[in-house]
């Protein structure tokens, strides 16, 4: 399944007409410690660049959007009792949210994965 | 200048070792039309302790101290006996002159006193958590305020008519900014509070209602009617004490259905001091949202040998890091008054609180059924804990005003309270605590005779 | 067995101590550092440390149906155990009586004992806010005399006392600036902050209902003065500027800023918190700021407590006076004082916005602050701020060669000295050499703000340190900050030497425990 990426650090792995939606490990490394994230209720909907998340580690508290418009399918509740999940596992059980998509031509604009390493890496 | 360790000779080192050739050259970066060449004019040099200590007594002199007359005043500040060994441990300069403790390493002992403070605010109140505390209890009311608007995402905010008008007209004031809608009224001269009347104002778009109890009358509302009444409109219940030491006899607005229950902790540990710095207390029933509290909290943690220990947590709430989305502006509480409050309850523990609230309560009684029995007197409390409301045929300004010159501090006059509504001018708010006499109480009782007519 | 101070833990239970430790003891404690329990652990339902007077067996009930029915649960402690507790509980703390304590931007100076004799005289301590006026002219004098010295030495119009911390006082200057723009009719949207501010001034802005935009700063950590004109414009309410900045630099521009904010319609906010260091040479309001709060508790050496209570009366320019809040003194003709309250309001306060706190202000506050402005008076007080400012300049240069100072170049500093952590070793920053600092005897200075500067350390030594004091504190900072760079892999776990070692900050944020409960067995 393709994954596209943002430059707020955000991974998206689109599944038909549905999205998912987390941070990279490159965000989390960043953040530190994760100790809370608030995802959005189910039935939100979201229009891009929208707040869709906050992610809080001990020092900082970061506001994630919606990098494409849809409705908000689930947040993921694990994360509730572990937000550790973000900095253990980004890139599959730390998931933040689903999304339907409703807009493919959105997702146009962002990045692949040889595209955000090197975006990364220039930082 | 006995606070300035620096000799001439050091200063004259130090600016050789800065590379500057006075102090004033420090300040190149001022314009020079801004800067001062001496001391500001008009203003007088520096003193002696002994001239300094003289100046402050004279001037203390002015005041008439409330141990120095028989003492009835109440209305949100109240005075108690504070234990001596209260005053001397807030003096301790390890608790006096630290900053918040935000190198936790260090910093163990304000921190497990602000735990051990949570947890006596939590228990007082009925509630899951409190936080360190806020500047007092009318700010600490417009927080609440705010967050029940967080929670909800309502705009529209109910305060009983029987709130202190002090903290109505804090809410009234923030208010204007925050444009959210107040619904506010005069209290009902009634013998027990108009809860059916506060209930009616209760609507779908409410946010919260602002209940205070015992009210600024002295009287106490049924707390379970009125909760059940928010809830059932999606409305949170915040409920104000202004007297902590009622709630020794009282039960806890946390048990009769409160979601937020904050108020003034001045009157355990503080003392009256012409109105502050006082204590806010804050605490809510529901602990998942705690992420919308206002206000610092001090968690329990372990370090990195194991052992327990303290550290303020989750600060992603609060402006320092949140900037303009932080749950509030403040970045101080009150830390002193908050280690003078946890000292004097741990004290008292449960069984003084209990023992210091009965006598409150029954030196009140008595109070009331005197002065009750004078002409042009009459109660007009059905319930009260140690604060009723006697009504007289006259403004009772004027009598607080007569009975000063008689030496008695007789109490608050509601149309000092309430300006604006004419119906209460004839109200005398009085107050009773352990520091009152049965010899007060006939004092107070004869100079009202006197002066009533 | 089990960890002193670990839930489940009770009194007598001997304690566990690991592999490494020399010298184990049973009870946990070493010497002079004792542990101690939580009062919860210790105290009993019965314990009272007070005695009440003997009330009769039948008691009256007023309560009607509301009276307590569960014991509250809250254990006591004698007095002797009192004392203990908090005596014990008081040497985990660092606080200024015991050492030097250069937290910037906090001004952390000696909190003089006269201060707290005076404030707890009976005629200041056990006086009602709603006493009858005649009864409480002392009081009023205090507020009085102390706005006249605050008036004078600023430069300013007139003072709103009632603000109870710093940050409630910039609330005060900017709701303030707000009813004076809209008594105007002129509904303005925007606030302009410098990226280096104090994250209360953003917090307070967006509490008024203003948005926020960041002003940048130039290559010298000031603002950048074309920057700043360029945005300002009809929708700009006010500027909000801290002076001396928060690199500790002197806003050179500042006259010419707030000239350029009038000229386009706005007002000029000053954060306060830095006036130590110009306290007696230059007057803010001489530079056009229209508000400015001050912090008692930093400049004016009343004590920090632990975390207040502070006290933040707020500077007012002529604009903005007629709409300072309730209450306020008052001179009446015959020379006493009167309270403004709702009660008494004249037509010509009708223009207040309102009332920020239920009673009249940190009364306590303001006879300690009225304290040590008499001792030092007028000449006392200059001497303060340059002693402050040479102190830090020392700081400043002692240390550069060792530690980076981004804004060393930029002219002296004002009372504070700013450091950034490059050249320290791959792994190694701020909070170690923070951490180290703590075991040398010291408490940390600022750490991570201004944000401006990658891995600041704003050090503030105050007046208040003698020239052997600063000595002794630049031979701890050279050695960690060589230690920083050399990679010295002990700081890693600095503090080895306090009563904890570094907290599991991420435990107790994930799965917060913020009170007291009976374990589980």
């Amino acid at each position: 399944m393709p994954r596209y990426f943002t430059e707020e650090h955000e991974w998206i792995e689109v599944d038909g007409d549905t999205a998912t939606i987390g941070i990279t490990d490159y965000a989390q490394e960043q953040l530190g410690d994760v100790v809370f994230v608030e995802v959005p209720q189910t039935g939100a909907e979201l229009a891009k660049g929208a707040e869709a998340a906050v992610v809080e580690s001990v020092k900082a508290a970061s506001d994630v959007y919606a990098p494409i418009s849809g409705t908000v399918l689930e947040g993921n509740a694990a994360l509730e009792a572990d937000p550790e999940l973000v900095n253990t596992s980004p890139d599959d059980e730390g998931w933040f949210f689903k999304l339907t998509v409703a807009d493919k031509d959105e997702l146009e604009g962002l990045m692949d994965a040889k595209a955000y390493k090197a975006f990364c890496d220039s930082l | 200048m006995r606070y300035l360790p620096l000799t001439d000779t050091d200063r004259a080192a130090m600016l050789d070792a800065v590379g500057a050739p006075s102090i004033d050259a420090l300040f190149s970066d001022v314009p020079a039309e801004h800067y001062l060449d001496g001391p500001v004019e008009g203003l007088p040099m520096h003193a002696t302790e002994m001239a300094v200590e003289k100046h402050m007594r004279r001037l203390s002199k002015k005041n008439l101290a409330a141990a120095d007359a028989p003492f009835f005043i109440g209305a949100g500040a109240y005075r108690h006996h504070v234990p001596a060994s209260v005053d001397h441990l807030i003096q301790r300069g390890e608790f006096l002159t630290a900053y918040t403790p935000y190198q936790p390493e260090i910093a163990q002992g304000t921190l497990q006193m602000l735990f051990e403070f949570q947890t006596q605010v939590a228990r007082l109140y009925g509630c899951a958590v409190a936080n360190a505390s806020m500047y007092d209890g009318s700010t600490a009311c417009w927080e609440a305020v705010a967050m029940a608007g967080r929670v909800t995402r309502r705009k529209r905010v109910v305060l009983s008519g029987a709130l202190h008008p002090h903290y109505a007209e804090v809410v009234r004031t923030m208010a204007k900014f925050t444009e959210d809608e107040i619904a506010g009224s005069a209290p009902s001269l009634t013998a027990l509070p108009d809860d059916d009347g506060l209930i009616a104002r209760i609507d779908d778009n409410t946010a919260s209602v602002v209940v205070q109890y015992p009210d600024i009358l002295g009287r106490i509302p049924d707390l379970q009617r009125i909760a059940d009444a928010a809830h059932a409109k999606g409305a949170k219940l915040i409920v104000v004490n202004t007297e902590p030491v009622a709630l020794g006899a009282l039960e806890a607005p946390g048990n009769l259905g409160a979601d937020i229950v904050v108020g003034e902790g001045q009157a355990l540990g503080v003392g009256l001091q012409f109105g502050g710095p006082y204590l806010g207390l804050f605490a809510i029933t529901d602990p998942k949202l705690v992420r919308q509290m206002p206000g610092r909290l001090c968690g329990e943690t372990v370090d990195a040998d194991g052992k327990r220990g303290f550290v303020l947590t989750l600060s992603t709430r609060e402006q320092h890091i949140r900037r303009e989305k932080a749950t509030s502006n403040i970045c101080t509480n009150s830390g002193l008054c908050a280690l003078a409050f946890s000292i004097h309850m741990t004290l008292l523990g449960a069984k003084g609180l209990s023992g210091l609230a009965a006598q409150n309560h029954r030196l009140a009684c008595i109070a009331a059924d005197r002065l009750a029995t004078l002409p042009g007197v009459s109660l007009l409390n059905d319930n009260f804990f140690n604060e009723f409301t006697l009504m007289l045929e006259v403004d009772a300004r004027q009598v607080v005003r007569d009975l000063a010159d008689k030496g008695v501090l007789g109490g608050v006059g509601l149309g000092k309270l309430f300006p604006d509504v004419d119906a209460l001018k004839n109200g005398l708010l009085v107050t009773l605590t352990e520091t009152c006499s049965e010899e007060d109480i006939e004092a107070l009782a004869r100079a009202l005779e006197e002066v009533l007519p | 067995m089990n960890q002193i101070n670990q839930s489940g833990w009770k009194p007598g239970t001997p304690v566990a101590s690991s592999e490494d430790v020399k010298h184990p003891t049973v009870t946990g404690n070493k010497a002079l550092m004792l542990e101690e329990p939580l009062i919860f652990e210790i105290g009993g339902a019965d314990t009272c440390g007070v005695d009440l007077p003997n009330t009769p067996c039948e008691l009256p009930n007023r309560l009607g149906k509301f009276a307590r029915k569960e014991p509250i649960g809250l254990p006591g402690l004698s007095e002797p155990e009192t004392v203990r507790h908090y005596t014990r509980l008081s040497r985990q703390n660092y606080g200024i009586d015991l050492g030097l304590f250069p937290l910037g931007s906090c001004t952390m100076k000696h909190n003089p004992r006269l201060n707290e004799k005076v404030a707890r005289m009976p005629g200041f301590l056990d006086v009602h806010p709603l006493q009858p006026v005649d009864t409480v002219q002392g009081a009023l004098g205090v507020i009085d005399e102390l706005s006249h010295w605050l008036i004078t030495l600023t430069g300013m119009d007139a003072v709103a006392m009632s603000p109870k911390a710093g940050a409630h006082g910039e609330l005060c200057g900017i709701l303030c600036i707000r009813a004076a723009l809209e008594a105007r009719g002129d509904a303005r949207k925007v606030v302009l902050v410098p990226e280096s501010a104090h994250g209360t001034n953003p917090a307070t802005a967006a509490f008024a209902g203003y948005e926020t935009e960041d002003i940048p700063a130039n290559a010298e950590g000031r603002v950048d003065l074309d920057a700043l004109k360029a945005r300002l414009g009809p929708d700009v309410a006010a500027v909000m500027i801290t002076n001396p900045n928060t690199c500790g630099l002197f806003e050179r521009d500042m006259k010419a800023i707030s000239d350029a904010v009038h000229e386009a319609g706005g007002l000029v906010y000053c954060d306060g918190a830095n006036f130590n260091a110009i306290m007696g040479r230059v007057r803010p309001g001489d530079l056009g700021v229209d508000a400015m709060h001050i912090n008692l508790h930093k400049t004016f050496s009343t004590p920090h407590g632990g975390g207040g209570p502070g006290s933040g009366p707020v500077v007012l320019s002529s604009a903005l006076a007629p709409f300072a809040p309730l209450p306020f003194v008052e001179k009446q003709s015959d020379g006493s004082l009167r309270l403004v309250e709702e009660e008494n309001m004249e037509d010509h306060h009708a223009s207040s916005f309102g009332r920020m706190t239920a009673f009249h202000g940190q009364m306590g506050m303001f006879t300690r602050a009225l304290t040590y402005i008499l001792s030092h008076g007028a000449d006392g007080l200059r001497q303060a701020s340059g002693d402050a400012v040479l102190n830090a300049n020392y700081a400043l240069r002692q240390l550069e060669d060792v530690l980076h100072a981004p804004f060393g170049d930029s002219g002296p500093c004002m009372h504070e000295a700013l450091f950034g952590d490059a050249g320290f070793a791959e792994g190694f920053s701020t909070l170690d050499l923070a951490k180290g600092l703590i075991d040398e005897g010291f408490h940390p200075m600022t750490m991570y703000f201004p944000l401006v500067v990658h891995g600041a350390m704003l050090v503030e030594p105050t007046e208040t340190e003698s020239k052997a004091a600063l000595d002794q504190f630049i031979l701890a900072m050279r050695s960690l900050a060589e230690r920083a760079k050399a990679g010295d892999e002990a700081l890693l776990t600095a503090p080895h030497h306090a009563p904890r070692a570094r907290l599991d900050e991420a435990q107790a944020a994930r799965k917060p425990r913020l009170a007291w409960s009976e374990p589980e067995d």
